[in-house]
């Protein structure tokens, strides 16, 4: 756990950011579990695992395709944005 | 700033000396948890945790309803369709056929799970909050099998907006007919039914229905002003760009 939140807060790049956040919330849900707290564990799982990733890879998506729709060569740097997600 | 600075100083002593008084950690005295584990059994709730949740402190879980519904409510506001953004008519998109058997064959089983998860909050670990979640993000999957069309189709919007507001307002409304029908707001007033039943713990099962409801919608509409911002709406009339209905995953 300690190291899924490390390497979520050294992330520089918010795609790969968005996958440590999911992997330190699934090892938190999994610690959860263990100190007998399954209904905590539920939550983060959903919420920490699921939902908080994707909104962060949505808003990623956005922000790109924002910075990309008015230059001349719109498909230019997309493909290599959408490879990495 | 000074204000800050001195009510800073004066909840953090408070508070050290607040944990001072606190029981260490992992011995066996815990006496909140056995007085909350005997008022959840004279309440006939099996799962003490919702009972504390959805009876004992229900005002609390009001409270923080009522904050993801005014987080969802801003997030609507903020990511509606401004005045030089236009919404692009999403197309039908390809889909690799295991991505299409993997959506098809976990959507009913993640929505069939989420509906237990809300069923059984009074009964085994779960409820109203960690149900709609996974029934929220569990109708994704139509998005990840098929493509967008095909989720906004299973997904009636404005149909969840308002059952989402309803389901806030309908615990407000339990808790009203507790002050109506008897001494407290939201006191549980339901007959209490058998222990470890369905449809025992009273007023538990009813609130915790709501949440569910609630979360579900609130998360869908959430999660669909996002998807609309990265998938249909955007600023230049010229720019289209196709999506992969995988990346989202």
């Amino acid at each position: 756990m300690g190291t899924a939140a490390t390497a979520a807060a050294l992330t520089r790049d918010p795609v790969r950011q968005a996958a440590a956040l999911a992997m330190l919330g699934l090892t938190l849900a999994l610690l959860f579990t263990v100190v007998q707290a399954p209904d905590v564990a539920l939550s983060q799982l959903g919420v920490g695992t699921a939902v908080t990733p994707l909104l962060i890879l949505l808003t990623v998506r956005k922000v790109r395709r924002g910075g990309t729709d008015g230059q001349p060569p719109p498909g230019h740097s997309e493909p290599g944005d959408r490879q990495r997600e | 700033m000074w204000l800050f600075a001195a009510a800073a100083v004066v909840i953090a002593v408070a508070f050290t000396a607040a944990c001072t008084g606190l029981p260490d950690f992992g011995t066996d005295v815990h006496p909140y948890g056995d007085r909350a584990v005997a008022a959840a059994i004279r309440q006939h709730t099996a799962n003490t945790v919702s009972s504390v949740n959805f009876d004992l402190r229900a005002f609390d879980t009001l409270g923080e309803e009522s904050v993801l519904f005014g987080a969802v409510l801003g997030a609507t506001l903020l990511l509606r369709l401004a005045r030089d953004e236009h919404r692009d008519r999403p197309e039908p998109e390809r889909v690799l056929p295991a991505t299409r058997l993997f959506g098809a064959t976990l959507l009913p089983v993640t929505l069939l799970t989420g509906g237990y998860l809300v069923a059984h909050g009074q009964l085994s670990p779960g409820g109203g909050f960690q149900g709609g979640v996974v029934l929220a993000t569990g109708l994704h999957l139509a998005y990840v099998a098929a493509d967008y069309l095909v989720l906004r189709q299973v997904r009636p919007l404005a149909v969840l907006d308002a059952t989402d507001a309803v389901a806030a307002g309908a615990f407000t409304a339990l808790g009203l007919a507790g002050l109506l029908v008897s001494t407290a707001f939201l006191a549980n007033f339901l007959p209490l039914g058998t222990f470890n039943q369905l449809s025992s713990g009273g007023l538990v099962p009813v609130v915790n229905a709501a949440v569910g409801i609630e979360v579900a919608s609130g998360v869908i509409v959430l999660l669909a002003q996002f998807l609309d911002q990265a998938v249909e709406i955007s600023d230049a009339p010229s720019a289209r760009t196709v999506f992969d209905p995988q990346e989202d995953e």
